[in-house]
């Protein structure tokens, strides 16, 4: 035991250097014992603390994350964002396009022991089908899902044929329909699950679990992988250490020390400000996993005067450069891309159509003219700025003075992003707490069609996404964009969709970043993802 | 002396209510929806009010508060309504942490404060002094995250002596759990040191300068039975209430200094809470922090009665 109490910072003479001698002796001593590092026990700082362990009741990304690794999917996308089978061995559709029967793989077991069977992937379709966006639109079409004859089968009856049935299962981001025990799906979709119990490749260590602290995930020893090598999401999920642990670190110079030191493994987020100090070390690998990265928004309310005209929608976008957002937000132009592509660019749909002012940053006189053609008042803009999140922060103020330059009048209002979260679900006047902008990001993954991205919904205030901008036509096209049946013509579409959605102003990406992840060079196999994956990586 | 105590204690009661009746109401006029949380990004306002009923959150206020204090009565603190898990069992989890980095810190911090903090009023206006009031006033100056990140630069980074950031228990072993809690304490107790030191400096000064001092001089007692018998004893009443203070806002909560050394303590739970809107936590973490406060303020209250008898008779 080292006795802190006597120990002196400034001995003297040789009485005083041996007792640092000793003193450091007997530190290096402890370090050595406590330091032991277990080689099979990989150990990740996320972006974020896990909160909710049911990624079907929240679009969280952790909780997306915390899905990937105990419950697993009925087909992924690989790298070319192909949809590949992964718990289904095959699949049939009968001539009319209406039955869909699917073989379960043989080996699927939940880790209580119990065999996946239809009813278990029927009832959490069910589920995800109730609160995912592309969800339920594939529940418009079906018209019954059950266990087929054989208990690993399961039958998808439409009522018109729809074209993403598989993209749909295959969906990459939030929310997963990820699958589960039928008595677990069977909770109300506004409920979270009482249990964690998957079919994936890790088990949930629920003792271990420390909210704000520690998440842990032991391998589960009876999972078969599938014979592919992994590729994004899909592929074979081989597990090659023993224990993920998540560890909780609020601080980033904390998390960049600890992975310098050792102390773990990877880093999922460090930010952009800390990463020439990462790429400067030898030990350490700096690499985008997410090559679709992020996309960040500004969306304006079309509920609230003078944002319910159109005009003024499109004169805020107008007024708006790209490079002048990223150089605020990133910095770094090899971490960031203008893109206008509202399906994001690197996808088989995107485009440029519509996004000349953004991307050229030429907007401002069409911005100026606009809002003169509209008869803005000079009504102060109620922007939400939250202050609180690094990724978040930036935007507004730049969004602010941009349209400032183009003669708005902008109050941005700081606030924390959970009041935002509480206050953009406001559909009130601006008097009564209403809005009439925020800025958020977006995975890729999350807004790479037009089934996926809310912000291209038009419903209206019935159903439609925060900002609710009602305008019909953008629903009929995205119905069309759900029953295409080529390639070619959702790529139609959805241009046809973004420039509608330009036109109307109702919402514009204003630049693609990416953040890269950090780690350890004694990992290998670190997979290129929609999510960080903890499959496929080794641990020397 | 027991009425006393028992009159201090029936008051603690009132205050308790008040800060619970606090607590519950500023939180539900604080903006932010733990539904919304909860709910993410696609959630329609059916859904939303769907998870707000499954929360309680639908319920007058009345009926909220009234449930809330009823459970407390009978030792239910509720359920995260993020994470599910109990309340109770949340602040067990981290208060391990949070006592263990107090009592070192308090202690290492004692131990090394009133010395210096006599020795300073002793040699009052000499170099020593002068070091020790230098030290002090770095103390108080230097933000506690600079003398965090300069500690593990110095003995985690170049020197490999200590862990960057974590926490072991003591079950785990006194070595490991020495080894995790040195830096943040070494941190923690700059601050303290200087906070102790200064005040027991100045209560010296004020004692030396008595008559019962300088008798005690007169009749012939060694200095050091002076300054320790007769001086420092008088002045214990204003250490012992920095102490207890002192005490109580590491419990309460040092959130930068859990942050920077990635330590799970009840300062981050409560940041962690507050930022999720997660009531049930905040409602009792503030609660617990109010007991402690009071707990404490008891504690110094009876030293005060113990350490001067005239306490007892006012």
């Amino acid at each position: 035991m080292t006795d802190m109490t006597t120990f002196d910072p400034a001995p003297r003479g040789l009485r005083g250097l041996l007792r640092t001698t000793l003193f450091g002796a007997t530190l290096a001593g402890l370090a050595m014992a406590t330091g032991a590092v277990d080689a099979q026990t990989l150990r990740a700082v996320k972006h974020s603390d896990l909160r909710v362990l049911d990624p079907i009741l929240t679009t969280a990304y952790m909780s997306r994350n915390h899905g990937y690794m105990i419950f697993d999917t009925l087909y992924a996308l690989d790298a070319d964002f192909v949809p590949q089978p992964q718990m289904v061995e095959s699949h049939e559709v009968s001539d009319d396009g209406l039955t869909y029967t699917f073989t379960l793989r043989g080996g699927l077991k939940f880790h209580d022991g119990a065999d996946v069977t239809g009813e278990d992937v029927a009832a959490s379709i069910k589920r995800w089908g109730e609160r995912d966006g592309m969800g339920q639109v594939l529940m418009d079409f079906v018209e019954s899902m059950a266990q087929g004859d054989a208990p690993n089968t399961f039958v998808i009856q439409l009522k018109e044929p729809y074209g993403l049935v598989i993209d749909s299962l295959a969906k990459p981001s939030s929310n997963v329909p990820f699958i589960m025990p039928k008595r677990l799906a069977e909770t109300p979709s506004t409920e979270a699950i009482p249990e964690q119990i998957g079919s994936g490749p890790f088990k949930w260590v629920a003792d271990e679990y420390q909210p704000g602290v520690i998440a842990v995930y032991e391998k589960n020893e009876d999972y078969v992988p599938r014979d592919e090598p992994a590729s994004f999401a899909a592929g074979g999920k081989v597990v090659k250490v023993d224990r993920v642990e998540w560890v909780v670190m609020p601080d980033d110079q904390t998390a960049l020390n600890a992975l310098q030191a050792g102390e773990i493994d990877y880093w999922e987020s460090p930010p952009s400000d800390l990463l020439p100090i990462l790429d400067a070390n030898p030990d350490v690998t700096v690499r985008n996993l997410n090559a679709l990265g992020y996309q960040t928004i500004m969306r304006p309310n079309a509920l609230n005067a003078p944002m319910d005209d159109a005009r003024i929608r499109k004169a805020a976008i107008a007024s708006v450069r790209q490079q002048d957002v990223l150089d605020a937000l990133v910095g770094n132009p090899d971490l960031y891309n203008l893109c206008g592509a509202m399906f994001v660019c690197g996808t088989p749909l995107a485009s440029d159509a519509g996004s000349e002012t953004l991307v050229e940053g030429n907007g401002m006189d069409q911005a100026k003219a606009l809002l003169k053609e509209a008869g803005y008042d000079g009504t102060p803009i109620v922007i939400m700025h939250p202050t609180d999140v690094g990724t978040l922060r930036t935007q507004p103020v730049v969004v602010a003075q941009a349209m400032r330059d183009a003669g708005f009048t902008v109050d941005l209002q700081a606030m924390d992003w959970q009041t935002l979260v509480g206050r953009r679900a406001s559909q009130a006047p601006i008097a009564e707490g209403g809005w009439h902008m925020f800025m958020t990001n977006w995975v890729g993954a999350d807004v790479f069609n037009p089934l996926v991205n809310n912000m291209v919904n038009g419903k209206g205030p019935e159903g439609g996404w925060f900002g609710w901008p009602d305008i019909p036509k953008i629903e009929e096209l995205r119905i069309a964009y759900a029953t295409a049946t080529s390639l070619d013509e959702q790529k139609k579409l959805a241009e046809e969709i973004q420039k509608l959605a330009y036109e109307e102003g109702i919402y514009a990406p204003i630049g693609q970043y990416f953040v890269p992840s950090a780690w350890s060079n004694s990992l290998d196999g670190v997979l290129d993802a929609p999510a960080p994956l903890f499959w496929n990586i080794s641990k020397n | 002396m027991v009425f006393y105590i028992l009159k201090r204690v029936l008051a603690a009661i009132p205050v308790m209510g008040f800060v619970a009746l606090f607590v519950f109401l500023l939180l539900r006029l604080t903006p932010g929806d733990p539904a919304a949380i909860i709910a993410g990004d696609t959630a329609t306002p059916e859904q939303l009010d769907a998870i707000r009923t499954s929360l309680g959150l639908n319920e007058p206020l009345l009926v909220q508060f009234v449930t809330w204090i009823g459970d407390l009565l009978r030792g239910d603190f509720g359920t995260s309504v993020l994470s599910g898990k109990p309340v109770l069992d949340l602040i067990a989890d981290r208060m391990e942490p949070t006592i263990s980095l107090a009592l070192t810190t308090i202690i290492l911090s004692v131990v090394i404060a009133v010395p210096l903090g006599v020795i300073a009023a002793w040699k009052q206006g000499t170099l020593i002094d002068r070091f020790v009031m230098l030290l002090s006033v770095l103390g108080f100056s230097i933000p506690v995250f600079v003398i965090g990140y300069l500690m593990i630069s110095l003995f985690a980074m170049q020197l490999g002596w200590f862990p960057v950031q974590g926490f072991k228990s003591i079950g785990d072993g006194l070595g490991p759990f020495l080894h995790r809690i040195a830096l943040p304490t070494f941190t923690l107790t700059l601050l303290y040191i200087a906070l102790i030191a200064r005040i027991t400096r100045t209560s010296m000064l004020e004692i030396l300068g008595d008559d019962y001092v300088r008798t005690a001089r007169a009749k012939g007692l060694p200095e050091h039975k002076v300054l320790m018998r007769h001086a420092l004893r008088n002045c214990s009443v204003p250490i012992i209430t920095v102490i207890g203070i002192g005490f109580a806002l590491i419990i309460s909560g040092v959130v930068v200094t859990e942050s920077v050394f990635n330590l799970p303590g009840l300062g981050r739970l409560t940041v962690d809470a507050v930022l999720s809107r997660d009531y049930p936590v905040i409602q009792a973490v503030i609660l617990l922090a109010s007991l402690i406060y009071v707990v404490i303020n008891l504690l110094i209250d009876i030293a005060y009665v113990l350490l001067d008898p005239r306490i007892r008779y006012a």
